[in-house]
């Protein structure tokens, strides 16, 4: 933990206020931290705020409150303007290929514009750079004539990937790259992705709900729930020894392809997640947890120390396995 | 009528084709017992929602059932007018999709929905079908049903839409449920709230469920047997603990791979 992070984020909140007087607290204090060369995933349901938090640090949605640190700099105070040069340094690449994919370009001018954009190459030097892009995401050169609509959902995601990687960025951004894929499809995907990260030495902030697309990608996870950050550890820490009790719902969730491991005992879920309006007093899991004491109905839980590298909010932290 | 020994459902050498082009589902042949639960795993592409839409007889424009009979507690499916058909769908036969939204009516409450298949089934006799509608919405293990019954789909969560579709879809008593993709849509700590309470009522009605997934995790959870597709044919069948704990099939190998 030497280096100096790469993302800090501190306090951050992003409010989506609604017609009545109500208030979407999608993200509600958060403080995360990337190093560089990381990767990490952000996991969480629908409704835990995780695209939100991802949009908010790239600037891509405005802070209700908070900093965003970037390599040393203050995205929270810079204008559009001052971000510009920064956005080649910060990527990002979304479930739907096709959507963020020009159906009348060119894989070669798709691949091309973001050289042109930041002025990193132009003309012949930017195909021969397509080219090369294209052969990096596993993709043979010959394809760089062809358009979008030719290509299967695993393929567009590769392309994607191209373009995004095409600047040599810090940070590359990935929510949900895999859900709309086929499984076998899902599993290429994410080993580019280490690959990638590994090769660049570049980092990774990994957005799914999907457990085990981040034990194929990431190496730290951080779990959230109703718009906060609950737990934080190794990835292999957490799948064995997680110390919340929401983080423990979650694995207890996953379902096994094998029948004797799929059919074990366990514990269903309580309840539905509150809506991002009403998030409960206290800790704002205590509602559907079965360890809940009075304590936690009132006051609400910090980030605390929870082992080597693990951190966890909760007043009653699920007893550690020894390790 | 069947006896418990014999099939409830059976397919044999089913074949469907979209227009002139290759057949997207080639000889499939299966058998559901009555109160079984089998699964169809496979990938986008894989026929394994076609073969579903077939027995429904609910394929989209263009595509027919080339070859094969499908037979339901003995009666040949694939001859039946649409009027036949129209008396099983939502009776003797029940279908659940992976979007509630898209199968409910977005202005109807959604009792009255569930009403409505109740009125549409089931006897007088039985009763009053807004009382019928509420058992079956607590049964479904909604909080709060009374107040449930006077919303309208928009209002309700993604579990909770699931849980009035499963409410409709049991009203009825159906002997076979057809279940598309579930609970894709939802995430894991509601999936599993939904599939056990599937199980569950299937388990109090004697239902035969045919669950299409590409999610093998659910199948491990849920199905006593399971087909594996892939471009359009069965390549393997058996027990679950068979297929997925020793699979023989590459392409079986193939699938638990991605996930293992």
């Amino acid at each position: 933990m030497s280096d100096t992070p790469l993302v800090q984020m501190r306090g951050v909140k992003v409010y989506f206020p609604l017609s009545r007087g109500e208030v979407v607290r999608a993200v509600d204090g958060v403080d995360l931290t990337l190093q560089p060369g990381e990767a990490a995933g952000l996991v969480g349901e629908s409704g835990s705020g995780k695209s939100t938090l991802a949009r908010a640090l790239l600037r891509l949605l405005p802070l209700t409150a908070g900093e965003v640190w970037f390599g040393g700099k203050p995205l929270h105070r810079l204008s559009e303007r001052e971000l510009r040069p920064l956005r080649r340094e910060m990527q990002m690449v979304f479930q739907d290929p096709m959507a963020s994919l020009n159906p009348r370009m060119r894989i070669a001018d798709i691949l091309a514009e973001p050289l042109l954009v930041h002025g990193i190459a132009h003309g012949r030097q930017a195909k021969e750079e397509a080219a090369e892009l294209l052969q990096r995401v596993g993709l043979p050169r010959e394809y760089l004539n062809r358009y979008p609509h030719e290509f299967s959902g695993g393929q567009r995601q590769r392309i994607c990937i191209a373009r995004a990687i095409a600047t040599q960025p810090r940070l590359l951004v990935a929510d949900e790259p895999t859900s709309a894929l086929d499984l076998s499809i899902r599993a290429q995907i994410h080993a580019l992705l280490r690959q990638l990260q590994q090769e660049m030495n570049m980092a990774i902030l990994f957005v799914t709900h999907d457990l085990h697309a981040v034990r194929q990608v990431c190496s730290r996870v951080m779990v959230m729930y109703l718009g906060k950050i609950v737990e934080s550890a190794p990835v292999e820490r957490l799948f064995t020894a997680p110390a919340h009790p929401y983080t423990q719902t979650l694995l207890d969730a996953v379902l096994e392809p094998l029948p004797t491991k799929a059919r074990r005992p366990r514990r269903l879920p309580n309840g539905d997640v509150p809506a991002a309006v009403r998030v409960p007093a206290g800790c704002r899991f205590h509602t559907r947890c079965a360890y809940a004491q009075e304590r936690c109905r009132v006051e609400e839980p910090l980030l605390q120390p929870a082992g080597e590298a693990h951190e966890v909010a909760c007043h009653y932290p699920l007893r550690q396995k020894a390790v | 009528m069947s006896t418990a020994s014999e099939p409830l459902l059976r397919v044999d050498g089913l074949t469907v084709a979209f227009g002139q082009q290759l057949p997207v589902v080639r000889g499939v042949r299966f058998e559901v017992m009555p109160g079984e639960t089998v699964g169809i795993v496979g990938e986008s592409g894989s026929g394994k929602t076609m073969t579903a839409l077939s027995i429904m007889r609910l394929l989209p424009p263009g595509g027919r059932i080339v070859e094969g009979s499908i037979l339901f507690a003995g009666l040949p499916l694939h001859q039946f007018t649409e009027a036949q058909m129209r008396q099983l769908r939502g009776g003797d036969i029940a279908m659940i999709f992976q979007d509630p939204f898209t199968c409910l009516n977005p202005v109807m409450r959604v009792g009255e929905q569930v009403a409505e298949a109740a009125r549409l089934h089931r006897d007088r006799a039985e009763g009053n079908p807004n009382e019928l509608a509420l058992q079956m919405l607590r049964a479904v293990h909604l909080p709060d049903p009374e107040r449930i019954a006077r919303r309208y789909p928009h209002e309700l969560s993604g579990g909770q839409r699931q849980r009035v579709m499963i409410a409709m879809a049991f009203i009825c008593h159906p002997r076979l449920l057809i279940a598309d993709e579930p609970s894709t849509a939802l995430d894991v700590t509601v999936q599993l709230q939904i599939l056990h309470l599937m199980r569950e009522l299937q388990q109090q009605q004697g239902t035969a469920v045919l669950l299409i997934t590409h999610d093998i995790g659910v199948v491990a959870y849920t199905c006593d047997r399971v087909l594996v597709m892939h471009r359009g044919e069965i390549v393997e069948a058996g027990s679950v603990y068979e297929v997925l704990e020793q699979p023989r099939h590459p392409y079986t190998r193939q699938l638990l791979e991605a996930v293992g």
